[in-house]
């Protein structure tokens, strides 16, 4: 993936550029101090992944987003963690990392960066099925045009968001251009039932169920009221 | 030091890199936060207060993080209540950084 760096600190660009530098996938193309400077990159140049600071004087990481047409991905940087509720409101950020960031955490983000489609594939492939097919316990998903076998069982989650669904596995998650209704299709009912308009979970996977709301691994998920009641009665309750 | 040495995977050259980077980073960024200070400028203040925060980190002065994260607020409020804690850290860091 070609990169920039957005940060106007130079300490923080060079520790970015040094982690950057043991992934071979990353190619760091160029460092910007301020968001002006990138913007005027960017309308010449095709990146796959900025790595943006949100404090910077005069133009916030928030407010450069907010100039891009067609946003590549982008892992925010910031010594602040209080926006990250504000940082899943753009679907192209696929990553919130704090200062200091350590090389464990930032492989990490790498990871879910690759998971997540990049532009140009989402566009190029609107009209094909991403959700592609089930065979016995396994589903196949397209992911920037590989196909990826996903062991259904270990499926403990499923999440609208925008285009694209989030599918959270025991191991991995994945990031896939498609529909909650798509893959709703090829799950087995009697181990997966919808809860919410955004969500899918493994019935065998919950934790504990409180209110309007159950516990899966470490997600806390909403129920919606019309949906409580075909819960409740797939529930071997006492 | 730790930090810096985790992250470096053992590469003293960028070890080095990164601290001249700091050493020349350091002063500007104090120089900012004093100047806005005196100006009574809470605002900018606390965004060098920020900006700094991620220095001490790096030094792991863990505590003195949690004091530097306390005053940026403190400022954002228009207080300046941790204004000599902070600047004992920056006395600190200015110290240290000079034996590297």
């Amino acid at each position: 993936m070609n990169c920039i760096i957005i940060d106007d600190e130079a300490t923080a660009r060079a520790i970015i550029g040094q982690l950057c530098s043991n992934v071979d996938s990353l190619v760091v193309l160029e460092e910007f101090p301020n968001a002006m400077q990138a913007i005027k990159y960017l309308n010449q140049n095709e990146i796959d992944l900025i790595f943006l600071d949100i404090h910077m004087p005069d133009f916030t990481g928030f407010d450069f987003i907010e100039t891009l047409k067609n946003p590549p991905k982008i892992i925010l940087t910031t010594s602040d963690p209080n926006f990250a509720i504000q940082a899943f409101e753009y679907d192209c950020i696929v990553d919130y990392l704090v200062k200091p960031i350590t090389p464990e955490r930032f492989k990490k983000a790498i990871q879910k960066a690759e998971a997540t489609p990049s532009k140009s594939s989402k566009s190029s492939a609107s009209a094909s099925e991403k959700v592609e097919s089930t065979s016995g316990n396994d589903l196949y998903v397209n992911i920037d045009r590989r196909l990826i076998k996903i062991d259904i069982p270990s499926i403990y989650l499923v999440e609208a968001k925008g285009d694209y669904i989030h599918v959270k596995t025991e191991d991995k998650n994945y990031t896939v251009h498609s529909t909650l209704k798509k893959i709703a299709d090829k799950l087995p009912n009697d181990l997966f039932l919808k809860v919410h308009r955004s969500y899918i979970i493994n019935v065998d996977k919950i934790i504990d169920i409180e209110d309007n709301s159950v516990l899966i691994k470490k997600d806390v998920i909403p129920v919606s009221r019309s949906n409580r009641p075909e819960l409740m009665k797939r529930l071997n309750l006492l | 030091m730790s930090y810096i040495q985790s992250m470096s995977g053992g590469d003293n050259a960028f070890e080095q890199k990164l601290i001249t980077i700091i050493k020349a980073e350091f002063p500007e960024e104090k120089k900012v936060y004093y100047n806005n200070l005196e100006a009574k400028n809470y605002k900018l203040t606390a965004e060098n207060v920020h900006k700094l925060k991620h220095k001490i980190s790096i030094l792991g002065l863990e505590k003195s993080y949690e004091t530097a994260v306390a005053f940026e607020n403190n400022l954002l409020e228009g207080s300046t209540t941790l204004q000599d804690e902070f600047e004992s850290i920056l006395r600190i860091m200015t110290n240290y950084l000079q034996q590297l």
